[in-house]
């Protein structure tokens, strides 16, 4: 294997038990170093599980299990705040952007002592968010929060980006638009991606890792995998044609 | 209306004293999770310190300059306290609701034994500067000068705190964190940091209470940041956890309406139609005037 296509993450045997319930059950993929890796499975698989054990915030009370790895440093039992500071984005479902604060004031908290914030490259990206500065995030619609999520974590180098449902309610149009803006991304760090609509994971997904029963059912090339309509119609529980927006 | 004036000011006084201890105890609520019983402790810790300091530390006394050095003495204490323990007890049980509870109630009762047992159970005279003891005439009503000064304090503590939550690095952080802590670790922030920054802030806000109020009443007694403490929680509550304005109003409405009934009712009324507000106030508005409200 060449350096080129070392993986940048690699998951092995990850097991997550919350509150009795063994949610993850040995999972083990891996993340390729360019384009999009897609997370798909069907609601309450443990999608969201795997990307929250990955950066550390497994709820309190939860047990983790196996490996992580960016490189060669192991992830598991670093706080949050450190991986995120060694080049982990993460953009978590529902946006949690902070609602109470300004658009300026969400991207500020994102800056880094003795690293200057990408602030061009986020505003190039989302000219918005610099005519919105003051406004309060939680004014602002559900795609332009997206926006904002996605924005704060560029201002700084990753390695890697964690984005958990970024379409997730929004409107068929903004779909479209945040579609976009990951494929842009996507150029210039890998992604690991949880996404629902299909035709969403049509247009970027590289690779595709497929979770059944807090187990990998599936891993492979995404376009693979959506071409094969009976093997994402039991995979996921739709068939690939039926992608509910275009984008 | 010289008796609603006085009332008025007389009422706004002990606002500021509650404010004092009630905007620390809601910034480590509304950031930490934290239920910090021991919050009288930092109080206490103040008034005595204050105390401590006119008697024997060089230059601090009871009037002028020797005053100020004093209170900040007291509030240096109360904050040292504060941010150990915060270090050294509440540090290792963060997400440990149940265990909190028992070390803070526990520490306070035995902070409250240790100052006890160290200058005894009777109220010690507090010195005083002796222009604290005079009054001022304020539209026809003689108003306690040590009253004044307590909302003087207040008010430049909120001023304060709200320009620190405002414009620095730290309180865009506390700000941020009451609402997500997890989001704010997840943006690479050790949002650690700011809890023992915020008990350090509380620490000082209560020991300042600590020794104005022992201007205000002219004692300083063991037991009294406990009693001070239970109306402090019902100002968090009725502000809002993690609210300084909040906190800043509930405690203007707690102390009028106290001091009021207290007068125009029977002594002790005033109490209990504060517990009465507290209920009003989680029935029609559970997060407080100025709580987070919970975002789908």
């Amino acid at each position: 294997m060449n350096a080129s296509s070392e993986p940048v993450l690699s998951v092995e045997d990850l097991s997550v038990r919350i509150a009795g319930l063994h949610i993850l059950q040995g999972v083990s993929f891996e993340v390729a170093p360019t384009g999009v890796t897609v997370l798909l499975g069907r609601n309450g698989v443990g999608k969201t599980t795997t990307l929250r054990a990955i950066v550390g915030l497994t709820p309190r009370g939860g047990e983790v299990r196996g490996s992580v790895r960016m490189g060669a440093r192991s992830l598991l039992a670093r706080p949050t705040h450190r991986l995120v500071r060694d080049g982990l984005g993460y953009v978590p479902e529902d946006r949690c952007v902070f609602a109470a604060l300004t658009v300026a004031e969400n991207l500020r908290l994102a800056e880094r002592r003795g690293v200057t914030p990408a602030y061009d490259k986020v505003f190039a990206l989302f000219p918005e968010l610099e005519r919105r500065g003051r406004q309060r995030a939680g004014s602002l619609s559900g795609g332009q929060q997206q926006m904002l999520a996605i924005g704060r974590v560029l201002l700084n180098d990753n390695r890697l980006l964690l984005v958990d449902e970024p379409t997730k309610g929004l409107a068929p149009k903004v779909v479209t638009e945040v579609a976009e803006v990951l494929e842009r991304v996507a150029e210039s760090v890998p992604v690991l991606l949880v996404e629902q609509n299909l035709a969403v994971v049509r247009r970027l997904a590289t690779d595709a890792v497929v979770l059944s029963a807090g187990q990998v059912a599936w891993t492979g090339d995404a376009r693979e995998l959506l071409l094969e309509t009976a093997l994402t119609k039991s995979l996921l529980g739709v068939g690939s044609g039926s992608g509910e927006v275009h984008a | 209306m010289n008796t609603v004036v006085l009332l008025t000011l007389t009422g706004l006084g002990l606002a500021a004293l509650y404010f004092l201890v009630a905007s620390g105890l809601s910034l480590v609520f509304g950031l930490a999770d934290v239920l910090n019983f021991a919050h009288g402790l930092f109080l206490g810790v103040g008034a005595y310190a204050t105390w401590w300091a006119s008697g024997n530390l060089p230059g601090a006394g009871p009037d002028g300059f020797g005053f100020v050095l004093a209170v900040v003495f007291g509030v240096l204490a109360g904050s040292f306290v504060a941010v150990l323990v915060e270090l050294v007890l509440i540090r290792p049980l963060y997400s440990r609701t149940i265990e909190q509870v028992l070390v803070t109630v526990g520490l306070s009762l035995a902070g409250v034994a240790l100052l006890q047992a160290t200058w005894g159970a009777d109220p010690r005279p507090f010195p005083r500067p002796d222009w604290s003891r005079d009054v001022t005439s304020v539209l026809g009503a003689q108003v306690p000068n040590a009253g004044l000064l307590l909302i003087v304090a207040a008010v430049v503590v909120l001023g304060a705190l709200l320009a620190f939550l405002r414009w620095t690095r730290y309180g865009l952080i506390i700000r941020a964190g009451v609402e997500n802590r997890e989001m704010v670790t997840a943006l690479g922030i050790d949002v650690r940091k700011a809890f023992t920054l915020v008990f350090a802030i509380g620490g000082a806000a209560a020991a300042l209470a600590g020794a104005l109020g022992g201007v205000y009443f002219g004692t300083v007694s063991p037991g009294q940041g406990g009693s001070l403490l239970i109306f402090a929680f019902i100002v968090v509550v009725i502000g809002g956890m993690g609210s300084v304005v909040g906190s800043a109003y509930a405690a203007v409405a707690v102390g009028l309406l106290q001091q009021f009934v207290n007068y125009y009712g029977t002594s002790g009324l005033g109490d209990l139609c504060v517990v009465g507000l507290l209920a009003v106030v989680l029935l029609l508005r559970p997060q407080g005037l100025a709580g987070k409200v919970a975002h789908a």
